[in-house]
């Protein structure tokens, strides 16, 4: 690494090829899988004990969600294309398809936002029953997470441009890629536990 | 990009990315929040002998509690809820974490499976400074009108929510502290974690790692695995204290029908009880690997002592239900969270046998680390069975959330896990500021710290016996405390003597670090990696990787003529 050029990585490499950075990102996945685990069992917790949970059907607008996962999950066979176009040495392709990627993660993000001021004007706050404060929380704090996603692509999008990616140097797109990917896989389960059932 | 070449004060000594120094950073927080912490104790023994009365100027109370509300330089019942609540709080996430996985974490980890650094120093970094961020919106919640946090370091709704409970805002600082040192934290457990896999030098095996590392890799494993469960129930808990939302409200009182307070404590304790083998296990680590050292001997069942730790860790998730007996859960839960609590003592039991292995026929060396890990025996021997009690559904019935228990997780908590974390102070000091501490003071603060020690907790297990509640503000209201109220003098009197123990303590650190005899490179002739390095300790540690032959403990090994170690890097000629 640049900034530490007296350190020196062991030769008996116990991991194969997978990088401290990809080794990071998969025990952050881990840590990140469980907090929101322990947001979603704590939503079924209280769901589970009450009386009242409302249809969700009834109360938010399940047809412009569904279209919002299937962007999310379009963003992820974009982030796909990405990784593989620069592995291929392609890097117009890489920067192609991470715009492509953090456009979708905006209008994600757009959506998003769109569909919470409608709620919150329909009288529907965080506050005004168990099912709301379970959506907001759960769902912002995935909105949060999107969020970073974008921050993150703009920036390997930024050293995109710089030129610092080739088919020999294709490791933190892979990384951001795992981020990412775990990010829609979230929201899948989210959109299931939240909007469906 | 050439960062050697160019280092100026602040990248070399406050933004900096060499774990030596982030460790020291964290060594120097702990130590400042440990004295805070001490004597936000001292406080509470003088209220609780006398209660309502003015406190002495020894104790800065003219100062402190200016405008109380029930005189000046008097401790009344709000604010002594805010001093047990502050100190549990202080002890465990800002005194014992960063001495133990921060500083020693940081320190050790990359010396003693010989590599250069961590795996991310930028992290490693960014984690101090969010723990400091962290600490400041702690100390700032006392500047708040009514005061810091007071519903106990558990935070318990209704008690920790506005609709019944504390006044002010001082919980809602203390939860967004308490989420912004979580953060630090799991930064510090996925950067530990990936060093430990990914930079072990040649020949380090995971089974020729010191115990003291294992100890810091199983705490980084629980830690990035249990501090995300809380996390997600501190989010729930800030948005009942600001936002409006009632998760945790239950009972007249709630605007929005469905909120549990159970859910919380159950939150927490999934989190809480790994949160005890997480401060435990380095200390565990600590004393294994000591005694090893100064009763010259290898440590006995060395592999067994690591897969013990590994149990232990692996059933520490699985037990949590055991905080909530009297919380009415179903009888055949509780049997069953008692039974797996229970089997906890199997493999505790195996790894202090190991300790007694250790050092029996050893040649055993009374150096001031070697006290600390010995009375960690004793205080860890005396809190792991009166867990047992604890654990058991029809004695906890009884003592549950009496002194007891206080009695109990301070000898666990406060006494194994700090004389462990002294132990390594001691043991390590030469070699992170390389200066030794002075002996003769370092003696007298193990006696004056064992014993008064000693004094204060078993006392505490004994009131809690005869029925005394952990958060009484004044015992001489109650006609069944009576006849203990003179133990409970006799406490406050021990407890004085051992805050003034750290205090020799701390004046013996700072001392050593700027007078004390410079130190030779292996004062201890301990065999580990880290004692192999060059001193002062060159940024990069190791001129080179070293390979490694042996494990952690070759001491009196036979084939080795001359001296009774060898280093784990030097290979045996036989």
């Amino acid at each position: 690494m640049n900034q530490q050029n007296t350190i020196s990585i062991p030769t008996n490499d116990p991991f194969g090829k997978a990088t401290n950075g990809k080794l990071g990102m998969w025990l952050l996945i881990i840590v990140d899988g469980l907090s929101f685990a322990g947001l979603l069992i704590a939503g079924a917790a209280l769901r589970a004990s009450s009386d009242s949970w409302p249809i969700a059907g009834e109360l938010l607008n399940i047809p412009l969600t569904a279209f919002n996962t299937f962007l999310l999950i379009c963003t992820s066979f974009t982030m796909v294309m990405a990784l593989s176009s620069i592995q291929r040495g392609d890097e117009k392709g890489l920067k192609t398809y991470l715009l492509y990627t953090l456009l979708g993660g905006i209008l994600f993000l757009g959506i998003q936002a769109w569909e919470y001021y409608h709620l919150i004007h329909g009288g529907f706050t965080i506050s005004s029953s168990m099912y709301a404060s379970t959506f907001y929380v759960t769902t912002c704090f995935h909105g949060l997470h999107v969020f970073s996603g974008v921050i993150y692509i703009s920036c390997i999008l930024w050293q995109a441009m710089q030129g610092k990616y080739s088919a020999d140097n294709w490791d933190h797109v892979e990384i951001l890629g795992l981020f990412w990917h775990f990010v829609d896989l979230v929201w899948i389960l989210v959109f299931t536990i939240i909007y469906l059932i | 990009m050439h960062r050697q070449n160019k280092q100026t004060f602040w990248s070399k000594s406050i933004f900096s990315l060499d774990h030596k120094v982030i460790a020291k950073q964290f060594l120097f927080l702990g130590i400042f929040f440990l004295l805070f912490g001490g004597y936000l104790a001292m406080l509470m023994r003088w209220s609780l002998t006398h209660t309502m009365e003015q406190l002495p100027w020894w104790l800065l109370g003219d100062l402190l509690y200016q405008e109380s509300p029930v005189g000046s330089g008097i401790i009344g019942p709000d604010a002594y809820n805010q001093l047990f609540t502050m100190h549990g709080t202080i002890m465990i996430f800002w005194a014992i974490t960063p001495i133990l996985i921060g500083a020693f974490g940081n320190f050790l980890i990359p010396l003693q499976i010989g590599t250069g650094d961590m795996a991310f120093p930028k992290l490693n970094m960014i984690s101090f400074w969010t723990m400091f961020l962290a600490s400041i919106v702690l100390l700032a919640s006392y500047l708040l009108p009514q005061g810091t946090a007071a519903g106990g370091w558990t935070a318990y709704p209704p008690l920790s929510t506005p609709v019944g409970g504390i006044p002010g805002s001082g919980q809602a600082y203390w939860t967004l502290a308490l989420t912004l040192a979580g953060t630090s934290t799991l930064m510090g457990a996925i950067n530990y974690i990936t060093t430990i896999v990914r930079f072990r030098a040649p020949g380090m095996s995971y089974f020729r790692m010191p115990l003291t590392t294992w100890g810091l890799f199983l705490t980084s494993i629980l830690n990035a695995l249990f501090v995300p469960i809380i996390a997600a129930g501190l989010i729930i808990l800030l948005l009942d204290q600001v936002a409006g939302t009632q998760f945790l409200v239950a009972g007249q009182k709630a605007t929005i029908p469905g909120g549990d307070p159970l859910l919380y404590q159950h939150v927490f304790w999934i989190f809480g009880h790994p949160e005890v083998y997480i401060l435990i296990l380095p200390a565990w680590g600590v004393v294994s690997d000591l005694l090893s050292v100064f009763s010259r001997k290898p440590a006995y069942g060395y592999k067994m002592t690591a897969i013990c730790m590994c149990t232990v860790t692996a059933l520490s998730g699985l037990v949590w239900g055991h905080h909530m007996y009297t919380t009415g859960m179903s009888p055949l839960l509780g049997k069953a969270f008692m039974f797996l609590t229970l089997l906890i003592s199997i493999p505790s039991s195996i790894f202090f046998l190991n300790w007694l292995g250790t050092l029996w026929k050893g040649a055993l060396k009374f150096e001031v680390p070697m006290l600390f890990a010995m009375s960690v025996m004793w205080v860890f021997g005396l809190g792991g069975l009166t867990g047992l009690y604890n654990a058991t559904i029809t004695s906890d019935i009884y003592l549950h959330d009496t002194y007891f228990v206080v009695g109990h997780f301070h000898y666990t908590m406060a006494a194994s896990v700090m004389f462990g974390a002294f132990a390594a102070i001691y043991f390590w000091f030469p070699k992170i500021f390389g200066r030794e501490m002075n002996k003769k003071m370092g003696v007298v603060h193990f006696w004056t710290s064992f014993i008064p020690l000693n004094l204060v907790f078993f006392n505490m297990m004994v009131m809690g016996y005869a029925g005394h509640h952990r958060r009484i503000f004044d015992p001489s209201e109650f006609e069944f405390l009576k006849p203990i109220l003179g133990l409970n003098e006799f406490m406050t009197l021990a407890a004085f003597v051992l805050g003034i123990a750290q205090v020799l303590f701390t004046i013996n650190f700072f001392y050593s670090i700027f007078r004390g005899k410079i130190a030779t490179k292996n004062p201890w002739n301990a065999a580990t990696l880290e004692w192999t390095v060059s001193e002062p300790i060159p940024h990069g540690n190791f001129a080179i990787i070293p390979e490694v032959f042996n494990g952690p403990h070759e001491y009196s090994n036979p084939n080795v003529k001359g001296r009774d170690w060898i280093s784990q890097s030097e290979k045996i000629n036989s």
